[in-house]
C-alpha cells in the first residue's frame, strides 16, 4: 500500500496538468471557432513541406 | 433574378445564407481607428473558402493578417490604419464573397466571450475534479476500508470542496436572485443539495464514517454546467447572426440650410426643416413634399407592389424609397413622432398582448422545484420517527434523496435539443432567435403569408417579351438602362439575359413620374406610363413604349420566391389553415391565391387590420404561424403565436419575429415545422426518461439502499441517455 504514496501525488498531478492545459487552449481561444477548425485541419497550406525521404 | 451580386451557387447548404447583405454593404465605411475590422461573410462554407478569404487579403497591400471565424461567418482583418473597410469589402467581392462591415461594438463582443469562456472553465475544473475524485472514490467502493478510506475521503474533501465553490457559483448566484424576488427556480435545490451534499460528506469523512459523497456533487456540477453551456452556445450564436442581421443603415439626412446641404444626423431634424431625398434614397422622417416630382416605393410600408406618383403637397412617410426625381421635403415630424416610431409603439403594444408563454420547462421546474427539498424533508422527518432519532442516519438518507432526485437530466433534457434543433436549421438557412419558437411553432395550426416581398421577391419580371419584334426591345434596353425606376430596371435585365443589344438612344432625358425619352434613328422615343406615352392601359402592372407611331406594351409579373409553391401546397396537405394578407390591390392578391391555391384571402389590409386578423384567429382557439416582410407586418408578427421573416425583410419586422430566414428560398419554412414537432416529442421524451429515473431510484433512496455508487451511476447513466436522445433529431 505505500505505492499510494506515490501514485495519489502523481494522478493529482496529472489531473491538474490537464486542467492547466485546458486553461491554457481556452485562453488561447481554441473554442471560438469549432466549425472553422475542423475544415482547417483538411487544408495543405500549414504543411506545405512536408518531410522529404 | 436576383439583384444582388452573389458568389456561384454551389452545393453545400449552407450557402444559402446569402441576405440583404449587399445592401448594407453599400452604407458608409467608417475608418476603423484601431486598424481592427470585422466583416461578416454570410456566404462562406467550407475549407476552400477560409483559404481563399485568407490568402486573397493577405495579398491586399497593408493587411497584416486576416482571420476567418467560420462558426460566426466572419472575418477579422488586422490592418495598418490607412486601410479601410471599404477596400476590404472590394478585395472580397473581387474574390467572389459577399462582405459587410460590422461595427465592431468590441464591447458587447468580449463581454458574450467572457460569459462563455467563464461556464466553459468551470465545467473544465468540475470535470477535472471529478475525473480525479472519482478515481479516489472507484478505490472506496472496492474495498478500501480504515485509514485508506478516511485518507481518500479527505484528499476528495480538499478537491471537492473549492470545486463546488468555484464550479457552482452560477447556481448559487441564481438560486439568490430568485429567492430574493421570492421565488422558488430549479437553481433553488440545486444549489441546496450541492452545499448540502458537501457539508454531510465533510462530516461523515471528519467521523470516518463509510460513506461520503463527493464525486456526486462534483458530477451534478459537472452536468448541470453541460447544459448550462449548450444553452448559452445556442442564445450566444442565435444573437450574434442576429447582431449582424440588424446592422441598419446609417440614419443620415441631406439638411438645406441657406441653399447648402448638411449631411446631418436625423436625430438632429426638427419639424420645419427642408430635406433633400436623392432618388435611390430613403425618406428619413415624415413630411411634406415642397419641390420635385417623383415615384415612390411604398411596398416595405404598404405592401402595394407599384410605385405611387407624388408631386408637390403630397405627404411622405419614412421609410419609403424615392425613385426617379430628387425631392425636397418639409418635415412634419422626425424621430420619436415619426410614423416608423408610431409602428414601433404599436408593435410595443402587441407585444405586451401576447400572454407570456409557459415553455415546457418552466412547466417541469414549477412541479418538480418545491417537490425536492420536500421530498428529502419528508424522508428525514420520516426516518428520525422511525429510527428513534438517529441524526446522521436521517440526514445522509435525506441526502442521498436529494442527489438523486436531482434535476440534472431536467437541466439537460431541454437545451440539448434546442442546440441539436437549431445547428440542424441553422445549416438549412434559418435562424432561431428565441429558444422557446420551436416549441411554439410545433402547435401552430394556421399559417398567415404576407404577399409582397414575402411570398413573392418583391421584383417585378416582365412576361410578355416574345410578344415584341427585336428592334423594340432594343430600343427599350436602351432607354430603360438610362433610368432608376424598378420596372425599368427589370427590364433592362430581363433583357441583358435574353442578350438583347441595347440601340444607340441620343440626348436620352428622364421625366420623373412619367418615363425616359430619347431620339432613336432621328425619331422620339418614349418608355414609362401610358398616358404619357400615348398607349391604352393595360389591366395588370405594366410599362408602355413608343416608336413614333407604334407603341408596345409590357406587363410585368411579382416573380414568386423559391419554395413558396412547395411550402403553401405542403402546409395544406398537413391540413393548416393557409391565409394571405396583404395591403396591396385586389386583384393583384387575388390572382396570386389563386395561382397558390389559397382559399382565405385580404386585400387593402392595413398594419391595424393585419393584426387584427391575427389576433381574431387566436381568438378562435388558432395557433397562428405569421410569416412576413414589411413594416406594415410587424404588428401582426409580434401579435402571432410565433413568426418568421426573411433576411430581406426591414429590421423592425426582422426583429420582431421568432425567427429569420438567412436565404432567399421559403422552403426552411416546412423543415422547421418538422424539426419543431419533433424536437418537442424528444423535449417530452426526454422528461419521460429522467422521470423514470426518478421513479425507480427515489424509492431507493427512502428506503436507505442508496449508496454513492449508486447516486453517481443513476446521475451519469440518465444525463447521457437524455443526451444522446437529443442527438437522434434528424
Amino acid at each position: 500500500m505505500e505505492v499510494l504514496a506515490i501514485l495519489i501525488p502523481v494522478s493529482l498531478g496529472l489531473g491538474l496538468l490537464g486542467l492547466l492545459a485546458f486553461w491554457w487552449t481556452l485562453r488561447k481561444g481554441m473554442y471560438d471557432d469549432p466549425e472553422g477548425d475542423s475544415r482547417r485541419i483538411l487544408r495543405d497550406d500549414y504543411d506545405d513541406k512536408p518531410k522529404q525521404d | 433574378m436576383t439583384t444582388v451580386l452573389r458568389p456561384p451557387p454551389s452545393a453545400c447548404p449552407a450557402c444559402d445564407v446569402a441576405g440583404p447583405a449587399a445592401e448594407m454593404a453599400g452604407r458608409a465605411a467608417v475608418q476603423d481607428k484601431g486598424a481592427r475590422l470585422l466583416l461578416s461573410l454570410p456566404t462562406i462554407h467550407c475549407a476552400g473558402c477560409i483559404a481563399a478569404v485568407e490568402r486573397g487579403l493577405a495579398r491586399h497591400p497593408g493587411i497584416r493578417s486576416a482571420r476567418v471565424n467560420l462558426t460566426l461567418r466572419r472575418v477579422s482583418v488586422d490592418a495598418a490604419p490607412d486601410v479601410t473597410a471599404d477596400e476590404v469589402i472590394k478585395q472580397l467581392e473581387g474574390l467572389g464573397y459577399e462582405a459587410h462591415e460590422l461595427d465592431p461594438g468590441i464591447l458587447s463582443v468580449t463581454e458574450t466571450d467572457r460569459q462563455g469562456r467563464d461556464l466553459l472553465m468551470r465545467m473544465g475544473v468540475a470535470g477535472f475534479a471529478m475525473m480525479n475524485v472519482m478515481l479516489l472514490s472507484v478505490g472506496v467502493w472496492s474495498g478500501a476500508t480504515d485509514a485508506t478510506r478516511d485518507l481518500f475521503h479527505l484528499i476528495s474533501a480538499l478537491i471537492a470542496i473549492p470545486t463546488v465553490a468555484f464550479a457552482g457559483q452560477p447556481f448559487f448566484r441564481s438560486a439568490a436572485r430568485a429567492l430574493r424576488a421570492g421565488r422558488l427556480n430549479m437553481d433553488g435545490p440545486i444549489s441546496l443539495a450541492l452545499v448540502l451534499t458537501v457539508l454531510i460528506s465533510l462530516y461523515e469523512t471528519l467521523q470516518s464514517g463509510a460513506h461520503a459523497y463527493f464525486e456526486a456533487a462534483v458530477m451534478l456540477c459537472f452536468f448541470l454546467l453541460a447544459g448550462r453551456y449548450l444553452d448559452y452556445r445556442a442564445r450566444a450564436v442565435a444573437r450574434s447572426a442576429a447582431q449582424e442581421l440588424a446592422a441598419l443603415e446609417v440614419p443620415r439626412a441631406i439638411r438645406l440650410q441657406d441653399g447648402q446641404q448638411h449631411t446631418v444626423s436625423v436625430s438632429d431634424l426638427v419639424p420645419g426643416d427642408l430635406v433633400l431625398v436623392r432618388p435611390g434614397g430613403r425618406v428619413p422622417v415624415d413630411g411634406v413634399v415642397v419641390a420635385g416630382r417623383s415615384e415612390i416605393d411604398r411596398s416595405l410600408l404598404t405592401g402595394e407592389t407599384l410605385p405611387a406618383v407624388i408631386a408637390e403637397g403630397a405627404e411622405l412617410s419614412t421609410g419609403e424609397v424615392n425613385l426617379t426625381g430628387p425631392l425636397t421635403v418639409r418635415v412634419t415630424a422626425a424621430g420619436k413622432d415619426s410614423s416608423l416610431h408610431r409602428m414601433a409603439d404599436l408593435v410595443a403594444a402587441a407585444e405586451s398582448a401576447r400572454t407570456r408563454y409557459t415553455t415546457l420547462a418552466d412547466r417541469a421546474a414549477r412541479a418538480y422545484a418545491p417537490t425536492i427539498p420536500l421530498l428529502s424533508l419528508g424522508a428525514f422527518l420520516a426516518w428520525m420517527y422511525l429510527s428513534g432519532g438517529d441524526l446522521r442516519l436521517s440526514v445522509n438518507i435525506a441526502v442521498a434523496t436529494l442527489i438523486i432526485t436531482c434535476p440534472c437530466a431536467l437541466g439537460l433534457a431541454v437545451p440539448a435539443v434546442v442546440t441539436a434543433a437549431s445547428g440542424k436549421l441553422f445549416r438549412k438557412g434559418l435562424l432561431i432567435k428565441d429558444g422557446t419558437a420551436l416549441e411554439r411553432l410545433a402547435e401552430v395550426d394556421t399559417v398567415v403569408f404576407d404577399k409582397t416581398g414575402t411570398l413573392t421577391m418583391g421584383t417585378p419580371v416582365p412576361d410578355n417579351l416574345d410578344d415584341h419584334p427585336e428592334s423594340a426591345l432594343g430600343v427599350a434596353l436602351g432607354l430603360a438602362e438610362a433610368s432608376g425606376h424598378p420596372l425599368a430596371r427589370a427590364l433592362a435585365r430581363a433583357l441583358n439575359a435574353r442578350g438583347i443589344r441595347p440601340a444607340e438612344i441620343e440626348d436620352l432625358r428622364e421625366a420623373p413620374g412619367y418615363g425616359v425619352q430619347g431620339l432613336w434613328q432621328g425619331r422620339m422615343v418614349r418608355l414609362g406610363r401610358a398616358g404619357w406615352v400615348g398607349a391604352t392601359h393595360c389591366a395588370t402592372t405594366g410599362a408602355y413604349l413608343s416608336l413614333g407611331e407604334e407603341t408596345h406594351s409590357f406587363t410585368f409579373t411579382d416573380a414568386l420566391r423559391p419554395g413558396a409553391e412547395e411550402v403553401v401546397t405542403a402546409l395544406k396537405s398537413q391540413g393548416k389553415a393557409v391565409w394571405l394578407i396583404s395591403g396591396d390591390v385586389a386583384p393583384a392578391v387575388e390572382a396570386m391565391a389563386r395561382r397558390l391555391g389559397i382559399a382565405h384571402w385580404h386585400a387593402n389590409a392595413l398594419p391595424e387590420d393585419k393584426a387584427e386578423k391575427v389576433a381574431a384567429l387566436q381568438a378562435e382557439g388558432h395557433r397562428v404561424l405569421m410569416v412576413g416582410d414589411g413594416l406594415n407586418d410587424t404588428v401582426a408578427l409580434s401579435a402571432a403565436h410565433v413568426s418568421i421573416s426573411p433576411a430581406s425583410a426591414l429590421d423592425a419586422a426582422r426583429a420582431a419575429s421568432d425567427m429569420v430566414l438567412l436565404g432567399r428560398d421559403l422552403a426552411p419554412i416546412n423543415d422547421a415545422l418538422r424539426v419543431a414537432k419533433a424536437s418537442t416529442r424528444r423535449i417530452r421524451e426526454n422528461f419521460w426518461q429522467s422521470g423514470v429515473y426518478n421513479a425507480i431510484f427515489v424509492p431507493v433512496a427512502l428506503l436507505g439502499w442508496c449508496t454513492p455508487l449508486w447516486a453517481a451511476a443513476v446521475m451519469s447513466l440518465s444525463s447521457i441517455s437524455v443526451s444522446l436522445n437529443a442527438l437522434r433529431l434528424k
